[in-house]
């Protein structure tokens, strides 16, 4: 019998937990180092690697995806010798995906044929802002033009780029926000990561926002008029909104993140990185020490978990349906019901259904466009007991 | 042990909340040396949680204390701090039958206040010697003169040589001391007769079962002695006598005049009848004391578990609070909103919200508490243009159909009210909006004293707390029960979403529906979280709506970003989420806070 995460396929995530500078809004495992000896942390990366694939020897590796942090300011060769040590280890597939995450700074961008020729075969470039302004109100040490540079030197290296805006930022209009999508969509190639700025506590923004200083902020009906049209906007120009803030051309979806959305099987390396991975039949949860040094000094150890534990088939039931009802595309609900033990029904379904928020067509539940703005509260009306 | 008579000095402690009673009392034991200085604790007899959290008494507690006098004899006094809450004001008039007189304490720096008044008049009631004691003389504004002058003016009484004294310092304790045993009467009695003891109050102890609280006004009560509970003729054996010091302390017997307490293997409070006469059970008294008026509940309002699960925990709680507490009434109860749970009657809501308090945190229940009711007359269309039988109505839910009502009678209520000049016009404009009829106005020095007539049901929600946010606290408030009177009244039903949500409807004036229709309507809006579709808040008489208010769309909730593959982090999200649902209660497709029942009552007038 075929395993539940072979429905999402199998990927490998390895985070780099480095930046140059921490920008104010950023909640990631991201830490500004002055020393960083990127041969010991190779080195555990290997370790880890060998560890990992003896568990799951044998299957095919879908992606792999290098995030952060700011995995553009990995030496190239440390790139390289993680991939190559990746295919010893895996079988993986001839069109596998290998993306990294890519600052826009002129640095980086010397960067990017050495990455190709490593076997790096698609960008995540965070522009973030297409307005200088607005850069530095986010506190980005690149400008728009460096940006741009950089990223027409990645799609001239690369041939799937990808890039990130933060939106609904402070003192935006709805306005500026479609011009600046507009020349946005000029730019992309086939794929587009939209975020609207969410004010996380633990940062400065969330400080700010804390002692009331952090302004200008929209209201959420304007945040919504924004996502509204952001929909809009990029459906038109061939972008399909395929998840809550991602956008592509058919085909062109990353799919390292379909793997999680999907529910699939997927390592993960480094400080912080998380994974779901079936061993005999058993979904875990896993989680590797956040603190960099904690972690690089446990992986040389020979192990930098610090977590793991067993997914209940409920607890999988619920996983799938929070990640899988990001995407358009929806979730089965025959996958659902075997995990779960029973169907996903009753009178808050029906009435989600009755007030067009998501539909169920061919056993497929999906969330329609209008639910997907309030996706957590259907959510909660499909989860609440 | 019979105690002299003239030995003896029985009084209780009144005066208006927090103006030092309890405070003093605690004076009072020590400076007799009645208690340890290292067992002294502030407030000592306000022994239960509650009255210790909110620093209030809610019970009146007795005490002995024996005192050598500067004549060099030693006296036996008994006192009895009393409560200063509306709400308890049958503890302290019951408290004053047991007694000869009251020291009425005034804080100095406040002057007489509504309740100060009421407790007069209860001691007038009662035939009692007044001693006047002027506390917290050690505050700046003190000025004993001045309330002095006050005291003399509104209630009558002479007040130009009353003691001062800081209950806090202990000045002013042993003048207090002696003025109790040369100014109040010592008690009457004859040892020499059938036994003739008042049941002054009476609670359940773990231990010892129900413990009875007596006055002795003929006779001798002895422990082993059969007596006979005059109300229900019931027999019973004593097996203990004994006095509070105020730990109980046995005693072989008790004389005329003394106060003290038996225990008779009573299992049940209601058992016991305050007010009742208790004699000998051969040959005992042919004539009975006069009685109390039993204290009624006149607030009303549901109880029900918000896990509906615990209801039968809810019904242990209550039978068990109900015990000790012949005051609160309860029956079940069951609304197609909130499941089952009960109709419960209160004196006031300071009462229902210790009730409920309790309930909470001694049973751990989680508790939706609806609308606060008072009981409606409804009489009922007769034959042939005939008024038929009155229905009294505790819960607006079960108002019958208006076309078969002939007409409806309110309970009303005589308030007085005392303010300074500068807030009477705000306080006569809020008893004008609660349909208030003045009967007297009258003014002492600085301050005013109004007396309204008012219906009750304008007054039990919240009109208290309008009263001390309009006049910043100064002003003090005092009512009775003044018998019913018929008015325009209909019930208002509230719908959410076109679903009629039971627990939220109540009886208004006719007049004042669209007020309190709009009010509500606005509140609740404030009150539920926006949903996914937009809400519809509707107040109706009838089929006929009366105000509208629409609760808009929820138009934004989603996580943005995606971190790599950590599922665990939404989960957790998603966990907050269905806990705050928890919190509140399906009505058709809209989740409504428990709060809001409550909540969406309070008017801001
Ligand atoms: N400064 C000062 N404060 C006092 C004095 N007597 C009482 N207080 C304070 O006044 C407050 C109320 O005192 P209580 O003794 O609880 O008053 P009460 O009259 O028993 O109150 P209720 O039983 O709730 O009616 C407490 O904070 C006391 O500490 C006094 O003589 N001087
Ligand atoms: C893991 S981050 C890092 C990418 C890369 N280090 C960079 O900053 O360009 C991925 C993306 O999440 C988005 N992001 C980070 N913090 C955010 C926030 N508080 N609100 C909205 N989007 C955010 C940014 O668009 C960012 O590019
Ligand atoms: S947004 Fe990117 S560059 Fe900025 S701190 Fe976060 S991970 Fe680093
Ligand atoms: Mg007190």
């Amino acid at each position: 019998m075929a395993e539940d995460w072979q429905n999402g396929g199998f990927g490998l995530y390895i985070h780099w937990p480095f930046c140059q500078a921490k920008c104010p809004y950023c909640d990631f495992n991201s830490h500004v180092s002055r020393e960083i000896d990127q041969f010991r942390w190779l080195r555990a990366y290997l370790s880890e690697l060998d560890r990992v694939a003896a568990e799951t020897s044998g299957r095919v590796l879908n992606t792999v995806f290098f995030g952060g942090g700011t995995p553009s300011l990995m030496d190239p060769d440390v790139v390289a010798a993680i991939l190559e040590r990746v295919r010893r280890l895996w079988p993986t597939s001839n069109d596998m995906e290998i993306t990294l995450e890519a600052n826009p700074g002129s640095v980086e961008a010397g960067r990017f044929a050495a990455y190709r020729d490593g076997g790096v075969n698609r960008i995540s470039m965070g522009i973030q802002a297409l307005n200088d302004r607005d850069l530095q109100r986010l506190g980005r040490i690149h400008s728009v033009s460096e940006a741009k540079q950089a990223f027409e030197i990645a799609r001239k290296t690369f041939s799937r780029v990808s890039f990130d805006l933060i939106y609904a930022r402070q003192e935006q209009s709805l306005d500026d926000w479609q011009s600046e999508l507009k020349e946005a969509l000029s730019m992309a190639i086939d794929h587009l990561s939209l975020y609207q700025l969410t004010v996380e506590q633990g940062t400065a923004f969330g400080d700010r926002y804390n002692r009331g200083k952090l302004r200008g902020l929209p209201e959420d009906d304007l945040a919504a008029d924004m996502y509204e049209v952001t929909q809009a906007i990029c459906a038109d120009a061939g972008m399909l909104p395929y998840e809550v803030s991602n956008y592509a051309a058919i085909g062109s979806e990353s799919r390292h993140n379909q793997i999680y959305w999907r529910y699939g099987d997927y390592a993960g390396i480094g400080p912080g990185a998380h994974a779901r991975l079936t061993f005999e039949g058993k979904r875990h949860a896993i989680e590797n020490w956040r603190n960099p040094t904690k972690w690089l000094e446990t992986a040389e150890d020979g192990n930098g978990e610090n977590l793991r534990e067993a997914v209940s088939p409920e607890g999988q039931a619920t996983e799938l349906l929070l990640m899988g009802l990001r995407l358009s595309e929806g979730i089965d609900l025959a996958r659902y019901q075997t995990l779960a033990g029973k169907p996903l029904a009753g009178t808050r379904v029906e009435t989600l259904i009755d007030i067009g928020m998501i539909e169920v067509e061919n056993s497929c539940l999906r969330v329609l466009p209008q639910g997907r703005m309030v996706l957590n509260s259907v959510l909660s009306e499909l989860l609440v007991d | 042990m019979s105690t002299d008579l003239s030995k003896i000095r029985n009084f209780s402690i009144v005066a208006h909340i927090d103006h030092g009673k309890s405070t003093l009392a605690d004076r009072l034991i020590q400076e007799t040396g009645t208690v340890q200085d290292r067992d002294m604790k502030e407030q000592l007899l306000d022994s239960m949680d509650i009255e210790r959290e909110r620093g209030i008494t809610i019970k009146a507690n007795t005490v002995r204390i024996d005192y050598k006098a500067d004549d060099g004899e030693t006296y036996v006094l008994n006192l009895i701090d009393t409560p200063g809450h509306v709400d308890f004001a049958y503890e302290v008039s019951r408290s004053m039958r047991a007694v000869e007189g009251s020291l009425l304490v005034v804080d100095s720096s406040q002057g007489v206040e509504a309740q100060t008044l009421a407790n007069v008049y209860h001691a007038m009631e009662a035939d009692h010697e007044i001693v006047p004691v002027l506390n917290k003389i050690d505050l700046p504004a003190s000025d004993c003169d001045r309330v002095a002058e006050q005291i003399e003016d509104v209630i009558g009484i002479e007040a130009t040589g009353a003691i001062q004294v800081s209950a806090k310092t202990g000045q002013g304790i042993h003048e207090t001391l002696e003025s109790i045993v040369k100014d109040l009467p010592a008690p009457t009695g004859t040892l020499d007769a059938p036994l003739k003891a008042m049941l002054v109050d009476s609670w359940y102890d773990a231990y010892l079962g129900v413990i009875v609280l007596v006055r002795i006004m003929d006779g001798t009560l002895k422990k082993g002695q059969r007596v006979k509970f005059m109300s229900n003729d019931t027999l019973h054996s004593v097996d203990r006598v004994g006095v509070f010091r105020p730990e109980m302390e046995m005693v072989d017997s008790l004389g005329p005049g003394e106060i003290g307490f038996l225990t008779a293997s009573i299992k049940q409070v209601r058992d016991t009848r305050v007010g009742d006469t208790i004699t000998n059970d051969r040959n005992g008294t042919e004539v009975a004391l006069d009685g109390f008026k039993p204290a009624q509940p006149v607030v009303f309002c549901g109880l029900f578990p918000v896990d509906s699960a615990e209801f039968e925990d809810l019904r242990d709680a209550i039978d068990k609070l109900a015990l000790n507490d012949a005051s609160f009434s309860f029956e079940m109860e069951t609304s197609a909103a909130l499941g089952f749970g009960f109709r419960c009657g209160f004196l006031g809501l300071l009462h229902l919200e210790v009730i409920r308090d309790r309930i909470e945190r001694e049973y751990n229940i989680e508790l939706i508490t609806t609308a606060p009711s008072v009981i409606y007359h409804v009489y009922m269309k007769g034959k042939d243009n005939t008024v038929g039988e009155m229905i009294e109505l505790h819960n607006p839910a079960d108002m019958p159909d208006m076309s078969k009502v002939d007409h409806l009678q309110e309970p009303r209520i005589k308030a007085t009210i005392l303010v300074p000049d500068d807030y009477l016009g705000d306080v006569l404009k809020l008893c004008q909006d609660r349909r208030g009829i003045q009967l007297d106005l009258t003014y002492a020095g600085s301050r005013a004293m109004a007396v309204y007539d008012l219906p009750l049901n304008e007054v039990v929600f919240d009109f208290y707390d309008r009263l001390k946010s309009v006049t910043k606290g100064y002003a003090s408030f005092d009512y009775q029960m003044e018998g019913y009177r018929e008015d325009n009244l209909v019930k208002m039903s509230v719908l959410v979403n076109d679903e009629p949500v039971d627990a939220l409807s109540m009886m208004v004036h006719r007049d004042r529906a669209e007020q309190r229709g709009r009010a509500m309507c606005e509140k609740l809006k404030t009150l539920i979280p926006r949903h996914m579709f937009k809400i519809p808040i509707q107040a109706a008489i009838g089929g006929k709506v009366i105000a509208r208010e629409t609760l808009s769309a929820l138009r934004k909730d989603v996580t943005a970003k995606c971190y790599g593959g950590d599922a665990s982090r939404k989960r957790k999200l998603l966990d907050k989420q269905k806990a705050g649902k928890k919190k509140m209660r399906q009505f058709g497709r809209v989740d409504i806070p428990q709060e809001a029942f409550i909540s969406a009552l309070k008017m801001d007038d």
